[in-house]
Order: C-alpha cells, then structure tokens, then sequence
C-alpha cells in the first residue's frame, strides 16, 4: 500500500507540474464569486441559469450569437414549451426553397439552433467597428478561468484608460481582457433587465447569472455528468474493496 | 503446452487443430511469475487496459464525426450535446489519452529505476519504445481531429518542424499536408492514420508481450527466477492483483472524466480553427512537453547548421537514445535497489524531466531558456556520461543468491 501512495504522490506531481505549465500567465488576477456548480457536488441553480438566459436573451443576444444551442435545449434553464416557442419565434431565418424554389424567411422553431443577430461574420464586424462579437456557446470552457472570467470581464470596465495608456478608438479599457483594449463597451447597469423572479439586477448579479447561464450553454451535461460519476464512484470503491480483499485471501500463503 | 486438459470434446477437437486453449493456459494460467513484483508492476496490463477503452470509444466516436474541416468542430460539439451519452464518450477518449501517457511513463520509469532493459530483455525494450513512438503520433494526429485552434496550430507548428531536414525537408512538409497549408487533406489523412496506428499499436503489443513470455518479467530484486520457488502462476495471483490494480485505476481516471474533463486540455481548443488568427501562446499536448522544451532550446545557428535543426536533430535523439540504454548502461546489477549511487541519479533524471515539462509548456522567456538548455544537457549527459561511467565506478550492494531467499529473509 504504501508503493501504492508513492505511485498517487507521483502521479499527483505529474498533473500538478502540467497543470502550472499549462496555465496562461494573466495580469489581473480573476475575481472567483464561488458558483453553485463548482465542487464534488456542485449542481446547476435553475433560477440562476433563467435569470442568466433573460440577460442573454435581451441583452448580449443583440450582438453575440449562441449557435450550438437549440431552442429546444432551454426546458433545462426552466422555460416552458410555449416560452420555448415564442423566444424563438422572436428572430426569423431563411427557409428551405419552396416549389418554386423561393426562399423566403420564417420565424424560428424550438428544433433550430439560437438564431445569432447577423447574418453573417462580416455583417458582424461591420456593425461593431472591425471588431466580430464572438459567438458565446462555448466562451466558458474557451478561455482560461472559464466563468470567473466572463464574469470578471463583465466588471472589470474602467471609465477611463490609466494614465499613459492611449486606447484605440471605439475600444474601452477592461481590466481582464488580454491586452485590455476590448471592442465590446461596459455593458452592465443597475436594473438592465428586470428578471421575471424579482431578484434587483445588479451589475454583479447579473454578471454572476450570464456566467452561470454561458457555463450552462457550455457544459450542458454537467448535472447529469456529476450525477453519473457519484454513483459510477460509488460502485468502483466497493467493487475496488472487494477485488482488493480477494487478493488479500489468494495471496495469503504468498506473503 | 502440457497443462491443459478437458472432458469437453467439442473444445478438444478445437484445440488439437488451433490450440487457442492451450496457448490461453501455457501463457495466461500457468505463465511463472516472479512471486515478488510490487504494484510498479501492474502499469504495464493498465496500458493494455486503457488501450481498450481508447479503441472501443474511439470507435464510437467515429460513428458521428465528421474529417472535413468545415464540420469536424460542429460535429464534435454534436458528439457532446446531442449523442446519447456522446459527452461520456468523448470525455473518455479526451482523458484517456492522458491516462495512457501517465501510465506508459511509469511503466518506462519503473523500467529505468529496476533496469529491465538489459539482457536479455533488451527488444522487450525496443518494442516498448517503438509502441512508445507510435503513442506518440496517435496522440498528435488525434488532437488535430477536433479542429480547434490548438489543434490547427499544433499541427502547423509539429508538421513545420520536418521542414528543418535540409534538402528533402519542405517536401515532407508538403507531404504532410497534402497540400500548402494545414487544410482539408490535412485533416483527412491524419484521420485516416489516427485510426490506423491504434491497431498498429495492437499488433505491436502483441509483440511486446511475445517478447516478454519469452525473457520473462524482471522484478524489484533485477535477479532471474531460478527455480520453482521464486515463481507463482501468473492466474490467480497476477489476474487478481492487476484486476485490483485497474479497479484502483478506474477511480483515478474516472474522477478526472466526470470532475475535471478538460483538466489536460487547453481552453483555446474549443475555439473554431481559424488560419487568421495565432494564438499568442501555442503549446502542444502536456505529454510532449519535455521534447518541446529540448527543441526549443537549441537558439543559437552554429556554422551551417540552423538552431532549428539542431533542435529537431536532438528531439528524436533523445527520444531514440534510449534504444541504446542497454549499451549505455555499463552496470551489470540490474535494479537500483543494490546500485545506491544510480538511485539517486534515476530521482534527479526524473526531476529533469519534469522541470523540462515545465519549461515546455511555458513561453519562451528567460530565466526558462537557460533552465531548460540545461536541463537538456543534463538530459544527455545522464545516457552519455553519468549511465557509462556509473556502471564502472559504483560499486553495487551484493545481490541475494535467489528471489526465495530474498523474499523468505525479509520474512524472518
């Protein structure tokens, strides 16, 4: 057993060494607000992921696209089939030809996938002075410090640029952004929405609920993932036990 | 082939036209074992283990992904919301790669500290390095398939490196890619052999084991079995422990795919490839690291050789200097256990290592790029200096007269 600790000791310090190696060197160090979802038995909080998608839906939506989550996947932030229904009737999308072979525009359907703000990339950027609005479904596992840095990002707008720093125009200061001169201006204010449950929008709430909500549209089997593991866990320890008291009785006259 | 026998007639008319059944009870029943191998043992039927898993979800992973470079991303992410238990799959594959490298390396350590590689065991330890190489260019070639921005980017930087051969080098590279850049056919044909060399690795483990029922397990002692006494079958006591060893295994790797899933992976892989856009900082997989770092630390051109070269020329040396470690090593006592002085040399080689990990993975910068040539040095000087020397000047401990004898002292 004690060969056995050694090999976890130094199997530990091989993770423990990559781990710092694969880490990005940042300047500010990320703001950690401790999200439901973290830790061995951490789940999604529904009422946070709504909350997130509300902000989503009537704020960042404008300019960021979701294009890997269908309408449809938004019963699991607790929308309902008719809500489901008329958020995604609110943006049309070119259909199929017809038999004349006109292709005319229809409203959205739960099966199709969150229908972005442009029509294309370039559309996209002409909107937003050169700069392309990345597209948000998978922001939380794309950048170092996933959710902390969204939600950090959210707040980490300076009014003005620090002395001797010149921004390019159109650009605002972001303590978080790599090289912090970020196309996107501050974009959250007291009572930007008014979330449907009466919680205040604050502009720390809500940066806490778009996190929430982007990890969701990142990770969208986590609960199910952690739930799974627990018992998955559950079965190897005692299955492992069990291998190990076998070995125990075959080994007996051995040792 | 003497021990097998049954009343089944069916099974013995199958047996004396292929004997299948035979075979199974001569090399995994009956097989003599060494009766005292530790748990460092047990890395060797783990890889076996997780070479499995990687073949079966890779397998199924195939089924729903698509090689062109406008789908492969889109399929991935499909895999993981939309496939049932796709994410699960996939999450198996992503770790279980990293699992296979954790395992394979203390399967080669092991073997560095108890000097298995000597006679007579040394093409055991030429296939094992072989399989190693393959391992090598499985895992490269698999982490191009998700088409994220890592793996665009690896592949342009590990593909370029060819390009350092004089001569024939930019034809390699054009080779490679199937084209001018990394595009498309890239991605088609690295696919095509991520799913061949899995089964290449299959055959070659065949062979591995071939090798090794025929020079027989070495063992912490690093002294030959001798007779009866110093062996047990390999079924139940070794079928049993390494069952243990892969339940323990299990829990380990698992804690990673349902906890921590993108652990070893790097954040910008789940951006879309995009040849406009460098990543500022690009590092391949952590189980390249210490090569990455030998590479990058050759800076200066000397005559007409180019840093550039120089540093591809000692990346595949110090891969393929350890074919030579049975020569290299001069020692005639195998484990480290009775060689005190190589005991502490293997520790500081495999902090090396390590520290050369680190440097890999870091950017370019000093105080990195001196710690890292060094460490490089003494990488070299540890197979060409310290291993040829060692074995003339240490004097070792004297060894027990058999694995029994050892084995019953310590009892006493």
């Amino acid at each position: 057993m004690r060969k056995l600790i050694l090999s976890a000791v130094t199997a530990a310090g091989l993770f423990a060494s990559s781990g710092v190696a694969l880490a990005n060197t940042g300047g500010e160090p990320l703001m950690k607000p401790g999200f439901s979802w973290e830790g061995f038995f951490g789940r999604y909080d529904q009422a946070q992921l709504k909350r997130g998608f509300e902000v989503f839906n009537q704020v960042c939506s404008n300019c960021h696209g979701l294009r890997l989550v269908a309408y449809r996947n938004l019963s699991a932030v607790g929308l309902t089939a008719e809500e489901i229904k008329e958020v995604a009737a609110a943006r049309e999308i070119a259909d199929v030809p017809n038999d004349e072979g006109v292709i005319s525009m229809r409203a959205g359907r739960p099966a199709d996938k969150y229908i972005g703000p442009f029509p294309n990339d370039k559309a996209a950027a002409a909107a937003n002075g050169g700069a392309l609005p990345p597209d948000l479904s998978l922001m939380a596992k794309a950048r170092v410090g996933g959710p902390n840095y969204i939600y950090s990002l959210m707040q980490g707008f300076l009014d003005e640029a620090p002395h001797g720093v010149v921004l390019p125009d159109g650009k605002s200061y972001n303590k978080y952004f790599p090289g912090n001169a970020i196309g996107m201006p501050p974009q959250l204010f007291d009572d930007l929405v008014t979330y449907a449950d009466g919680t205040k929008a604050s502009p720390q709430q809500m940066a806490a609920d778009i996190s929430a909500f982007l990890n969701w549209a990142a990770e969208p089997e986590l609960n199910e993932r952690k739930s799974l593991g627990l018992k998955v866990m559950i079965f190897l320890a005692v299955f492992t036990a069990m291998l190990y008291a076998l070995k125990r009785q075959i080994w007996k006259n051995i040792h | 082939m003497s021990g097998f026998q049954t009343n089944n007639k069916v099974i013995s008319w199958l047996d004396e036209r292929l004997p299948i059944f035979s075979m199974m009870q001569h090399s995994a029943i009956e097989y003599p074992t060494p009766r005292n191998l530790n748990y460092w043992w047990n890395f060797g039927s783990l890889a076996a283990f997780v070479l499995v898993v990687m073949l079966l979800t890779g397998i199924f992973l195939v089924m729903n992904y698509s090689s062109h470079t406008s789908l492969a991303f889109d399929s991935v992410e499909r895999i993981m919301r939309d496939v049932n238990y796709g994410w699960l799959i996939r999450y198996l594959h992503m770790n279980g790669a990293s699992m296979f490298f954790i395992l394979v390396y203390i399967h080669m350590f092991r073997n560095l500290y108890y000097g298995s590689y000597k006679a007579p065991r040394e093409v055991l330890w030429w296939v094992g390095i072989i399989i190693y190489l393959a391992m090598m260019a499985t895992g490269f070639l698999g982490y191009v398939l998700p088409w994220g921005q890592m793996s665009f980017w690896g592949a342009t930087v590990i593909t370029n490196l060819f390009s350092a051969f004089p001569v024939v080098g930019q034809s390699i590279v054009t080779l490679l890619w199937g084209g001018f850049s990394v595009d498309n056919p890239t991605l088609n044909r690295f696919f095509s052999l991520h799913y061949l060399l899995p089964f290449v690795i299959v055959g070659l483990v065949v062979v591995h084991v071939w090798a090794l029922h025929t020079v027989r397990s070495n063992n912490p002692l690093g002294v030959e079995m001798k007779g009866e006494a110093d062996s047990i079958p390999f079924h139940p006591y070794y079928t049993i422990k390494d069952l243990f060893g892969i339940g323990l295994f299990l829990m380990f790797f698992l804690a990673f795919v349902f906890w921590a899933p993108n652990f070893f992976g790097e954040p910008d892989n789940y951006i879309p490839a995009n040849p406009m856009v460098t990543p500022p900082h690009i590092v391949p997989e952590w189980y390249y690291l210490p090569f990455y770092a030998i590479l990058r630390s050759f800076t200066m051109d000397l005559w007409i050789i180019p840093a550039k070269l120089q540093g591809v020329v000692a990346m595949f040396a110090a891969i393929l200097i350890l074919f030579f470690l049975p020569w290299l090593d001069t020692s005639k006592v195998r484990s480290a256990k009775f060689r005190p002085i190589y005991r502490q040399f293997f520790w500081l080689f495999l902090v090396d290592c390590l520290v050369l990990g680190y440097v890999g993975g870091k950017p370019a910068e000093e105080p990195l790029v001196t710690i890292g040539q060094l460490g490089t040095a003494y990488y070299f000087a540890h197979f060409l200096i310290i291993m040829p020397l060692l074995g003339k000047l240490e004097k070792p401990k004297p060894l027990p007269a058999s694995i029994s004898a050892a084995v019953l002292k310590e009892k006493a």
